[in-house]
Order: C-alpha cells, then sequence, then structure tokens
C-alpha cells in the first residue's frame, strides 16, 4: 500500500515538473520579446528608419539596406550549389559511394563550425590574401559558404520526399533524367528548399560574429550599394550601439532589436507555412 | 542529332551537380588550411606548452605572454554551466511536448521552440546584459558580469536544439514499448522516465552534443554578458567574469597586428579542434545507431 502511494506521489512530481519546463520554456521565449519589443518598437520612426546616419538619428538605414543586399547576393552564389549539391546527393550519386561519404561529412563539418571561425577563415582568405579587404564583398563570400550546409541538408530533405513514382512516371514517358529532375523533382520539391532558404535568410539577418572582421562595424551616413565599401548590417549595428553604452544608443539598439525580432518572427511564419505545404504534399 | 544533344547537356549537366557537390569539401579543406597556416607557425613561436597550459596572456606587455589556458577553462565552465542548465529544462520540456502535452498547448509552445531557435545571438546577449547581468549584481553582489550570466543565456540559447532533436527522438520510440509498460500496470510518468526516455537515448545524447556546440562557439552573446576579463586560474568563481575562447578572439582581434593576431588565429585552431572533437563523437553515435 505504502510503495503504491510513494509511486503514487513520485509521478505526480514528475508530471508536475514536465509541465513546469514546458511552461517555463515558453515564458523565457515571451519575456525575452516583451522585454525587447515594449521598449523597441515605439522608437521605430521614420527617421530611424530611413534617416541619414548621424550621432543624433543613429539611424538603421544604410545597416538595413547591406543587410538586404548580402541577403541577396549570397543567396544568389548559394543556393544554386547547394540545391545542385543536393542534387548529386540524392538523383545522381550511387549507394554506397565513397564520395558521397565525404561530402555527407563535409556538410556535417561545415554546420558545426561557429560563426566566429568563419569569420576567422573570411579574414584571413578574403579580407587579406585576396585583397577584398574588409568590405560587403567579404562578408557576402563568407557567408555563402557559411549557409551552404543549410541550403543543402533542407533541399536533400525536400527532394528525398518527393515519391518515386512521380520520377517513374516521367521517366517512363521517355523524358530524360535531367528533364525529370527539373520540370518533375525540384517543382515538387520547392517549398522544402524554400523553407531552407527562408532559414538561411533568418541565419544572414542575425548573424554577427562572422561579419565583425570580414565586413565589418563601419557605418555610412548613407546606404551605398557599394561591395567595396566596409559597411555594418542591422546585427552589427545593433551590437555597436549596445556596446556604446549610452543611454541614447541602448534605447535605439532596443529599436533594432525590436526589427530584428519581427524579421525572425516572419522567417518562422513562412517557413512553418511552407513545411504544412510539404506535410500534406507527402500525405497525398 | 536531337538525342545526342540531350546526351551532351545531361553530360554537363551532371559534372555542374559533381562540381557544386564538391564545393563542401573545398571548402572544409579551405577552412582548416587557411586556420592552420596562420595559426600553426604562431603555436610553433610561442610554443604548444606554453600557449595551452600557460594562464598567462599578456599579449602586450614586454616581453609578451601568450597563455590561453585560462579560457580554456573559461569556455570549459561557462559550458557545463550551459548544460547544467539548458539539459534538463530542455529534456522535460521535450518530454512535455512529446507525451503530455495537450493539442491546443502544443499549437503555441512548438512554435515559441522554433521562435527560441531563430532569436540572433546578439539579442540573447542583449537580454542578458539588460536583464541577467542586473539580476546577479542586485542579488548576488559583483558587476554581474560572470560564468553565471554566461552559463543562464548559453542554457537559454541551447533549449530549442535540445528540445526539438530529443522531443523528435522520443516521439519515433515505438508505440507497443509503452503499451507494455502500462499493461504491466506502471502509471504513466513511469513509462516515459523508464521505457521511454531510455530507448530514446541516443538522440538525447546527440541533442546535448550538439548543444555543447552551440555553448562553446557561441560568441557574441557571451561576449555580452561575461565582462571578459582574463582571469588567474585561482581567481576564477562563479560570479566573477570570464573570458572564453571565442570572446578572447572577438576583444582582440580588432587592434592586434603580428604575433598577437596570430595567436588570437591559434585560438581558433584550438576551438576548431573542440568542434572536431565534437563532430567525431557525433558520427561514432551516427554509426553506433545505423548498426543496431
Amino acid at each position: 500500500m505504502d510503495v503504491l502511494r510513494r509511486r503514487k506521489t513520485i509521478s505526480l512530481i514528475l508530471k508536475l515538473t514536465v509541465w513546469f519546463c514546458g511552461i517555463l520554456t515558453v515564458g523565457i521565449l515571451i519575456y525575452i520579446l516583451l522585454f525587447i519589443l515594449l521598449r523597441g518598437v515605439p522608437k521605430i520612426n521614420m527617421e530611424f528608419l530611413f534617416g541619414e546616419y548621424n550621432s543624433d538619428t543613429l539611424s538603421a538605414f544604410s545597416s538595413v539596406v547591406t543587410t538586404i543586399e548580402m541577403v541577396i547576393i549570397s543567396l544568389f552564389i548559394s543556393v544554386p550549389i547547394g540545391v545542385f549539391c543536393a542534387i548529386y546527393l540524392t538523383e545522381y550519386a550511387k549507394r554506397g559511394n565513397k564520395t558521397v561519404k565525404v561530402i555527407r561529412l563535409a556538410v556535417d563539418t561545415l554546420a558545426g563550425i561557429p560563426s566566429i571561425v568563419f569569420g576567422l577563415f573570411g579574414m584571413i582568405l578574403f579580407v587579406k590574401l585576396l585583397g577584398f579587404r574588409a568590405s560587403v564583398l567579404s562578408g557576402i563570400c563568407t557567408l555563402s559558404i557559411m549557409i551552404l550546409p543549410l541550403i543543402i541538408s533542407s533541399s536533400e530533405e525536400a527532394i528525398k520526399s518527393v515519391p518515386d513514382m512521380y520520377r517513374e512516371g516521367s521517366l517512363g514517358l521517355g523524358a530524360g533524367r535531367l528533364r525529370t529532375v527539373f520540370r518533375i523533382v525540384l517543382p515538387t520539391a520547392m517549398p522544402g528548399i524554400l523553407s531552407g532558404i527562408i532559414l538561411a535568410i533568418g541565419r544572414i539577418v542575425g548573424e554577427t560574429a562572422a561579419l565583425i572582421f570580414t565586413s565589418g562595424t563601419n557605418v555610412l551616413k548613407n546606404p551605398t550599394l557599394d561591395l567595396m565599401a566596409s559597411q555594418r548590417t542591422l546585427a552589427i549595428h545593433m551590437y555597436m550601439l549596445a556596446s556604446e553604452g549610452l543611454p541614447h544608443s541602448k534605447e535605439m539598439a532596443f529599436a533594432t532589436g525590436s526589427i530584428l525580432i519581427i524579421i525572425v518572427f516572419l522567417v518562422n511564419y513562412t517557413t512553418t507555412k511552407l513545411a504544412g505545404r510539404i506535410g500534406r504534399l507527402s500525405d497525398e | 542529332m536531337q538525342s545526342t544533344k540531350a546526351n551532351y547537356s545531361e553530360k554537363l549537366m551532371q559534372a555542374v551537380f559533381y562540381l557544386s557537390a564538391l564545393i563542401s569539401i573545398i571548402a572544409v579543406i579551405a577552412i582548416c588550411l587557411f586556420l592552420l597556416l596562420r595559426g600553426i607557425p604562431a603555436i610553433g613561436e610561442i610554443g604548444i606548452m606554453e600557449f595551452i597550459l600557460n594562464e598567462k596572456w599578456k599579449p602586450t606587455d614586454y616581453p609578451p605572454s601568450y597563455g590561453i589556458l585560462s579560457m580554456i577553462v573559461g569556455s570549459t565552465y561557462v559550458t557545463a554551466g550551459a548544460i547544467a542548465i539548458g539539459v534538463p529544462i530542455g529534456l522535460m520540456c521535450a518530454v512535455f511536448l512529446a507525451k503530455f502535452c495537450p493539442d491546443t498547448v502544443y499549437k503555441i509552445a512548438k512554435p515559441a521552440v522554433n521562435l527560441l531557435a531563430g532569436i540572433p545571438s546578439i539579442v540573447y546577449g542583449f537580454f542578458g546584459m539588460e536583464v541577467i547581468v542586473p539580476f546577479l549584481r542586485e542579488n548576488f553582489g559583483g558587476n554581474g558580469f560572470s560564468i553565471l550570466s554566461s552559463s543562464i543565456i548559453l542554457g537559454i540559447m541551447i533549449l530549442p536544439t535540445i528540445i526539438s532533436i530529443s522531443e523528435s527522438s522520443i516521439r519515433s520510440v515505438p508505440l507497443s514499448y509503452e503499451e507494455g509498460s502500462l499493461g504491466l500496470g506502471a502509471t504513466k510518468e513511469e513509462t516515459v522516465f523508464k521505457i521511454v526516455l531510455p530507448a530514446a537515448k541516443s538522440g538525447v545524447f546527440t541533442s546535448i552534443i550538439l548543444g555543447i556546440g552551440r555553448a562553446v562557439g557561441e560568441t557574441m552573446a557571451v561576449v555580452m554578458v561575461a565582462g571578459n576579463a582574463v582571469m588567474p586560474l585561482d581567481k576564477i568563481k562563479l560570479l566573477k567574469p570570464i573570458r572564453t575562447l571565442t570572446t578572447n578572439i572577438v576583444t582582440e582581434m580588432s587592434y592586434a597586428s603580428g604575433l598577437h593576431e596570430e595567436s588570437l588565429i591559434a585560438t581558433g585552431v584550438v576551438l576548431f579542434v573542440f568542434i572536431i572533437i565534437l563532430n567525431t563523437a557525433l558520427s561514432l553515435i551516427k554509426t553506433r545507431d545505423a548498426k543496431n
């Protein structure tokens, strides 16, 4: 009888602990979000978003433009390479191929390398050895390598989830392998590939450590698209504002943080929607 | 004629796919190569023992001293702290999501965990600087920038990694295990903790190793809450400032030159070796799983 009561008590405690940890995790998130957004959102105004940068406005305009520029060009480089790599791994490589094992190992290794190491590498190769100096271009080159594993693994997952009968149907109708890949497999896998791309956008927008020594912390008064200019992104803008430690710059760090959080929100929302579409597709 | 043309483009694109696939390998080799080329000479000049077993980091003194032992210890403590905080909470939360959570709550909790994973490290760092550091300062004395503040912020940051991987491995345990245990009269909680969780252990280990990797490599969040002072080994305390391998690089790189700069790259090499060891552990778990 006593044993049974003890078992019941232990079970109850476990249940409460499990619920507590679940609520705690959600609570931490809500606390962080509210803490940044409540103080930051009221500070976002036209001057901060689109004004000229000076010590009064601390405008984020030029950083926003650089961030968008970096996102677009990095994706332009990484997405074809990543998707092609995924096509090779899923559609062309033979089972048990040695090269495939090495490629997988390389992708896993790349995924595990910390941002700061990418930053060091970018500084050594792009900034110094290739003579790009601290510039948007150096930042883009570094980021393109950094997001590669993300694109590869999400594309691979997406392509793998395309049912084999689609391929068989296409091949059976006389289409070549290449045509099947581009006309049947890729369009079907598109939502998954897109969600990988969107996650990569999130990673680039939030990146600091890999950019601090490659594109630098410099800020220009007005936006520029010059690839050779050293210009900070939004996340670095926040870091600089936060570490200056002046009351005014701290308030603006809240505002920048709010913009970053809103972007992350949008990124997560879109990927969830896309993932939902893939789910339905494989149910069909 | 048509078919030879199709054949030709087929061959060409196949080559393009293959080359694209090789780029990841080239990138990894290039990263290793350039880090080692710039880092190893410095380690050679300083002496490997002197570099990793000496606690004196005085790169601007005359004569300079380049010892990173204090930062190796710092990284270890901060990571251990993050694991001590993040793993129990994360694991329990994973159990909650997989086995206890009603559907309506799941619809809120799951996106919340994903959002936690997407928040940039700079935002975590700023939150730590504005909330955790002042809290520690007011309640425990000192200036608040400490091992503890770093561990708390890293513990939060590794939560999504621990939760999502553990959750999916808990979900992949066959239901028949559970039914067997429940049928023998065990409570739901006993079943989950004594049967399901042990069966999911390789996924849980994977999540912990990935969490360690994230904590060891995190830079910007730590640099904002750790205080970054190089402490002699006997002065390293839970509530005292600390410098880790990553923050050593980021705080000094902007003004370093010569051997000082190379020794910072060498710090990156040591960090890289840490990560490679973790990756090896991961692939060992993977191959063991594949065998079972």
